[in-house]
């Protein structure tokens, strides 16, 4: 890596990814007085899962009452692992924030006379941000993905090496302090636009020793049809029918949860399952292609009518997008354990504001605002105060970059189907026990170990393999986390301990060739 | 996948290379080139941003699909979106109703589901 480096850059606040958390933290970063530099993997305004999806925010007006109350539903929903402060921080901030992409971005109406602030589509929502975000300063390095981080010799994190993919070449940014914001991590598994989302900041952050908490709690699931991943609107009214058209009983999502993923899981092994809409609610229909206009296309281009015929339909992994796992914080400025760094947005834990329950939707985007403005805050006036400090920096990447062994053509695409395996293979994640999490832990372990013995790459081919093991490891980290909490709590459900049994713990997960638990009591129970 | 970029409609502005959230493209003499197929997530953000409405991106996101007539197709995420307008021109004024209409879904899921196991 070290070699051939041809972009140097030096800023007082790099930001690794280019999402909607990002783009919070780069507009208050840049606010703060702070010069920033936005390095992301893809393009700022189309990477990610925002730009595809449509995020709702944790929407309540400055009403004492009506923020306790939902503040106490929300820590209901979180089981004793949530922390109403965060909530309340959230909430706030949110309210407060969110209307400032006006110039920006085309809000609606609220149909009463009012502006409709709290849904936001994806894809204005991210043009929106980076327009924002270009407007205070901050410079935006597309198609710029990072590798690994720096230290200094004080310790510190002191920015990040990557490579420019259109340049082709190396980059090296020196930072006073490091914000990743590089998302969740959807294993691949197709769900609409998270190609990007492999968890490379949770590897990065591995490296320089920050663990992950929450990462039991999933896995999350959406439903589409069996040749494309879309936004899930017009399926909630759905009902199932195996190839013979017989109908399936799955029970519904509302009520079942974990159970109708697992009955719509178990009839895909049995063969296709196909979904008929005609009973969506009728008020959609012609308004569907307004809404999401990304929706209609992948029937309409194979001239299906989705809310008439009948198509298969797949189940694809959320990760930890939806799951509730990340990089745990280290205080409510969202510092990591590694100083210099911090951690927003998917990338960090949403234990905080989701508990055991789904970081999706709503609190999750009022999470990846809020903490993208409090980090990046607090990064512009920590860099600030150290400007002027320089000590020299060595990289702390290892896996994929410094093999402890000799070098060995790494097959990926089998490591990708073991991942895809594991996470969402559909005859063992929905009735999970301890030999279950066992036998994957093993395997992926033995994936590990080869990777971490013989793989090496440089340039983009560095990029992939860099991807590959965040992949493995996001895997590692899951299954440990879930093995270890033996009970069933929110999104985490096990057949061999059904139960919340408590005590209520946190649980971190850290380490790449050697996975270790620490369990916590929560403070907040 | 990104399955057709149609040269006498494109201007070659490269645009479609620059926002690719996945590094697909690659700069090219007269088009842009499909370089890296295999990481097309079927996205559209190629369609959406292309102002010659010159992209076609096929259905499947697992499959090549061969010999789909893409012209009935150009530039209707775009104009869905009313990407091109202003911002005032109240385009995203349905947008609200993206909420209640997915409760309303799983209100009538849960209500048919009732029933059935009611009349069993």
């Amino acid at each position: 890596m070290s070699i051939g480096v041809t972009l140097q850059l030096e800023t007082d606040v790099l930001i690794i990814g280019g999402g909607m958390a990002a783009g919070w933290a780069a507009i208050a970063a840049a606010q703060g007085g702070a010069r920033v530099i936005i390095a992301d993997k893809g393009y700022m305004g189309t990477s990610g899962v925002t730009a595809m999806g449509g995020p709702n925010h944790w929407w309540i007006g400055p009403d004492k009452a009506r923020r306790e109350e939902a503040i106490a539903r929300q820590s209901e929903k979180a089981q004793g692992l949530g922390d109403p402060e965060w909530m309340a921080r959230i909430l706030d901030l949110t309210w407060r924030t969110l209307p400032s992409l006006a110039p920006h971005y085309p809000f609606g109406s609220d149909g009463a006379g009012g502006t409709y602030y709290s849904g936001v589509r994806g894809s204005e929502y991210m043009r929106a941000m980076r327009l924002a975000a270009l407007e205070a300063g901050v410079t935006v390095l597309d198609h710029h993905p990072a590798l690994e981080l720096l230290r200094d010799d004080e310790g510190r994190v002191a920015g990040a090496r990557g490579h420019a993919l259109r340049a082709r070449q190396d980059w090296e940014i020196r930072s006073h302090a490091t914000i990743l914001a590089t998302g969740g991590n959807a294993f691949r598994s197709g769900l609409i636009g998270s190609h990007t989302n492999t968890g490379d900041g949770q590897l990065m952050a591995a490296e320089a020793g920050v663990a992950l908490s929450g990462m039991e709690f999933g896995p999350s699931w959406s439903i589409s049809p069996a040749w494309a991943s879309t936004r899930t609107l017009p399926y909630t009214g759905a009902v199932y029918y195996d190839a013979d058209g017989r109908e399936l009983d799955i029970p519904p999502s509302r009520a079942a949860g974990h159970a109708h993923h697992r009955a719509l899981g178990h009839a895909m092994l049995a063969g296709p399952v196909m979904a008929d809409l005609s009973h969506a609610p009728e008020a959609l229909r012609p308004i569907l292609r307004h809404i999401q206009p990304f929706t209609p296309a992948p029937f309409e281009r194979r001239g299906i009518d989705l809310f008439r015929d009948r198509f298969p339909v797949k189940l694809f992994g959320e990760g930890t997008i939806r799951g509730t796992g990340g990089l745990d914080l280290a205080d409510d400025e969202c510092r990591t354990s590694a100083p210099g760094l911090f951690a927003i947005g998917d990338a960090a834990t949403r234990e905080l504001v989701a508990g055991a329950s789904s970081g999706g939707g709503a609190v999750n985007s009022a999470w990846a605002l809020s903490s993208g403005r409090i980090a990046g805050t607090a990064a512009a006036r920590e860099s600030l105060a150290r400007k002027g400090a320089s000590a020299p920096v060595h990289g702390l990447g290892r896996i994929a970059i410094a093999p402890h062994q000799a070098d060995r053509a790494i097959d990926a695409a089998a490591i990708h189907r073991a991942v895809d395996h594991e996470i969402h293979g559909y005859a063992h994640v929905f009735t999970r026990d301890e030999a279950s999490y066992a036998a994957s832990g093993e395997r992926l372990a033995a994936i590990w170990g080869e990777l971490s013995a013989h793989g090496r790459a440089r340039g983009a081919a560095l990029v992939s393999l860099r991807e590959t093991a965040a992949l493995v490891a996001g895997a590692r980290w899951t299954i440990a986390a879930a093995r270890g909490r033996k009970e069933s709590r929110g999104l985490h459900q096990r057949a061999d301990h059904p139960e919340a049994t408590g005590p209520t713990h946190r649980q971190l997960v850290s380490g790449l060739d050697t996975i270790r638990i620490n369990t916590q009591q929560a403070e907040f129970a | 996948m990104i399955a057709q970029i149609l040269a006498d409609k494109c201007n070659n502005c490269a645009q479609c290379v620059n926002v690719c959230p996945t590094f697909v493209l690659d700069d090219g003499p007269h088009v842009p080139v499909v370089a890296r197929l295999d990481a097309c997530q079927t996205c559209y953000m190629c369609e959406l941003y292309c102002d010659q409405d010159a992209i076609y991106v096929a259905p499947d996101q697992f499959a090549v699909e061969p010999g789909a007539d893409p012209l009935p197709h150009l530039g209707v995420i775009r104009r869905d979106h009313g990407w091109d307008r202003p911002g005032e021109a109240g385009h995203l004024d349905e947008y609200r109703k993206l909420g209640p209409l997915l409760g309303a879904g799983v209100e009538i899921a849960a209500r048919r589901y009732q029933a059935q196991r009611r009349s069993v």
